[in-house]
């Protein structure tokens, strides 16, 4: 079938259209990170800074200690994003191949798990976490994100597991292979873009996750990236733009950093084997 | 054996779930910590309260007191999960308004014992009632803003209109008069920002001699809109619907979106908090010429609601008396004046605010000093059920009334008649 002309522009102009709305918040992001305070005063905003600086990069780091921050955003991150995908492979595979009146009620419950509120969970959470003197320690951080992020882990996992034909695992039987052999040599490699999709999302939920940090970490040297963000931000809404925009926008390039070198094999892995040679 | 293993591991976890420490901690030396959870964000203030917590740190070496930086933000649920934890700082920074639910459910101590006589004493009365809860004192005001007109200064010389001064003010009909005279084709006279309407209303009212929430000697609390609760808010909406020298589109902006349009020369007057001067300083263009009004003045004169800063103590703390000599400190009123300077707000006691510092009439703060002796307890400030109130009857209410979506007698019917069945639910 082909495409004529206009169509074509016609396409490409409204995914143009809907590339600048995507990236309307981030571009104005950074467009506000140079501006000097009078330009964010302006009545006539610009989008290229008149009078560029890098004096709110420089403000955002002389206040508040946003490398540190980031330094244990991403042990968090990083941390949780491992450890849920460690825990959530081998129980997405039993989930999919074992099904069982036990294993589709564990599938509802990871459902009916992602609508409970923060609110809901913090107070007992907190406790446990006391008693267990996890509190204000990022690896008590780390097993919350990870508690948080495995039901939505496990059930994307599940899915991917599903994909994978039970004949090749019969073949690797037919081998010698035991279980925990085809797990890890036949089946653990085709889930790869599935394992790598997982955790991504687990980081780049735990990368963002402020309530819970704000919550459980005490020490100030302990805090993460999202928790120092509203130490810009005063009582009424009343913000500090220029730094909290130059701190917000570096607090983004990481989860794009990852994304972009990600990307590619997610979609790779994805498309992998799709069409018989 | 797996099984004994696991019965072990759970009677640790239960073992575990019964102990619990305090506040506060002491070292091996026995020098007691304090942790001080401040929510001061600009640079100036945050400076000013960590100099403080130094000089307190070097001058007593047996109480140190550890700075924890808290954010506004989400500073409620912080502090209830901190409480129900037994994790709180000993020394909590807050505003009054958010502390009525702290202080019934038994959060926080009672300060009347603790504070020195000097500190009480040097606070007014009409600023205590605003941590007053019940019998107890729950916090120490000490920082406060009273709410003015930021008027574009050559703007207003322009037009030969009166400038009103604290001594004499323009009453609500002039103002509305006033804001009618300096609108123009595409400008405005004022530009009311009014994301949040319930409070900045109910505020402002008080002048006018409105109250709203009445408290019967049962000490119930009822919801009533009477002729002087009606002033504030029809000057409002006749200033955008009929006389439009109030443009609708920032009915539902904050304060800082309004600046713009503001120095751009859109509006010549924006009803601003008292602290907003310090975005005005950084952010005008190079010679705009502004300058600080007293708001309007009513029935009760210049009377405006307030919910100060506050400084409390945790119930759970161990070290109550040392937490509350740290405050004495951190409020004696040379420092009181360098955290208001910080802040760009006023200080409650009356010592500080006679410095010539806060009297200068750079950035007009002594315009704001000479307004705060008329500041008053926030009129919803010990009201239990306020918070839903506001979210899901008043703050819709307002908004339709000052769009035009409804009148008088819609907005009465629903403040009061839904108002009281929401406060009632919180009173049995």
């Amino acid at each position: 079938m082909r495409t004529s002309g206009a169509a074509r522009i016609g396409q490409y102009t409204a995914l143009l259209g809907y590339l600048v709305f995507l990236a309307f918040p981030l571009l104005w992001l950074i467009s506000i990170a140079f501006k000097p305070p009078r330009e964010l005063g302006s009545p006539h905003p610009t989008w290229i800074p008149e009078n560029p600086t890098l004096d709110n990069f420089r403000q955002a780091f002389d206040e508040q200690p946003l490398l540190d921050a980031a330094l244990n955003s991403l042990v968090a991150a990083l941390g949780a994003a491992v450890v849920a995908v460690l825990i959530a492979t081998p129980m997405a595979y039993v989930m999919a191949r074992r099904r069982t009146l036990l294993s589709r009620a564990a599938t509802g419950w990871v459902v009916v798990s992602q609508a409970f509120p923060f609110v809901l969970v913090i107070i007992p959470l907190f406790l446990v976490l006391k008693n267990l003197r996890l509190i204000d320690s990022v690896p008590g951080l780390i097993m919350v994100y990870v508690v948080w992020a495995l039901p939505f882990a496990l059930w994307m996992l599940v899915g991917y597991v599903r994909a994978v034909p039970t004949e090749l695992e019969e073949a690797a039987a037919v081998d010698g292979a035991g279980r925990v052999r085809t797990l890890v040599s036949v089946i653990a490699p085709l889930l790869a873009p599935g394992i790598v999709a997982t955790a991504l999302f687990a980081f780049i939920t735990a990368w963002n996750e402020f309530f819970f940090a704000l919550v459980l970490l005490k020490t100030p040297e302990k805090q993460t990236l999202p928790v120092v963000l509203t130490h810009f931000i005063g009582a009424e809404g009343v913000a500090d733009l220029g730094p909290l925009a130059a701190a917000a926008f570096l607090a983004t390039l990481p989860s794009l950093v990852v994304f972009a070198i990600i990307q590619k094999r997610i979609t790779g892995g994805m498309l992998a084997g799709a069409v018989k040679s | 054996m797996r099984a004994r293993w696991l019965t072990a591991l759970v009677l640790c976890l239960l073992m575990s779930a019964c102990t619990g420490d305090g506040g506060g901690s002491d070292d091996d030396r026995g020098r007691i910590t304090l942790r001080f959870q401040s929510l001061a964000w600009q640079d100036e203030s945050v400076a000013v309260n960590k100099e403080l917590v130094k000089e307190w740190n070097a001058t007593h070496p047996d109480v140190e007191v550890e700075y924890v930086q808290g954010s506004w933000d989400s500073v409620h649920d912080q502090l209830l999960t901190s409480f129900e934890g037994g994790e709180a700082p000993d020394i909590i920074h807050d505003a009054s308004d958010d502390l009525a639910d702290f202080a019934y459910g038994g959060y926080l101590a009672d300060l009347r014992e603790l504070l020195p006589e000097r500190l009480k004493s040097d606070i007014p009365q009409r600023s205590w009632e605003t941590t007053t809860f019940g019998d107890g004192v729950f916090g120490v005001p000490f920082l406060q803003e009273p709410r003015v007109l930021i008027a574009n200064a050559k703007w207003l010389r322009e037009s030969g209109v009166r400038v009103p001064t604290t001594e004499k003010p323009w009453t609500w009909e002039e103002f509305r008069e006033v804001a009618e005279e300096l609108s123009g084709d595409g400008t405005y006279g004022v530009a009311w920002p009014l994301k949040e309407p319930v409070s900045a209303t109910l505020n402002l009212s008080l002048s006018a001699g409105g109250q709203l929430f009445h408290r019967g000697a049962d000490g119930k609390v009822e919801v009533r809109f009477e002729d002087a609760d009606a002033v504030v808010p029809e000057t409002v909406r006749a200033e955008v619907n009929t006389d439009r020298s109030a443009p609708g589109t920032t009915l539902g902006s904050g304060g800082s979106d309004t600046l713009p349009g503001f120095f751009g020369g859109k509006y010549a007057m924006v009803p601003l908090g008292f602290s907003y001067r310090q975005q005005i300083v950084q952010q005008a263009p190079k010679g705009f010429d502004w300058q600080v009004l007293p708001a309007p003045a009513g029935a009760e004169g210049l009377t405006q609601g307030v919910s100060p800063q506050t400084l409390s103590i945790a119930e759970d703390s161990a070290h109550k008396e040392e937490a509350a000599e740290f405050i004495d400190f951190l409020l004696r009123p040379a420092n009181m004046v360098r955290l208001a300077l910080g802040d760009w707000m006023l200080p409650t006691g009356t010592e500080a605010l006679k410095d010539p510092a806060l009297r200068t009439a750079d950035y007009d703060w002594a315009t704001g000093t000479a307004l705060a002796e008329h500041l008053r307890s926030a009129p919803a400030q010990s009201v239990r059920g306020y918070p839903e109130w506001k979210d899901k009857v008043a703050t819709p209410a307002f908004q339709e009334f000052y769009s035009g979506a409804i009148g008088l007698a819609e907005l009465r019917e629903r403040l009061v008649g839904d108002g009281n069945l929401v406060l009632a639910r919180y009173q049995r």
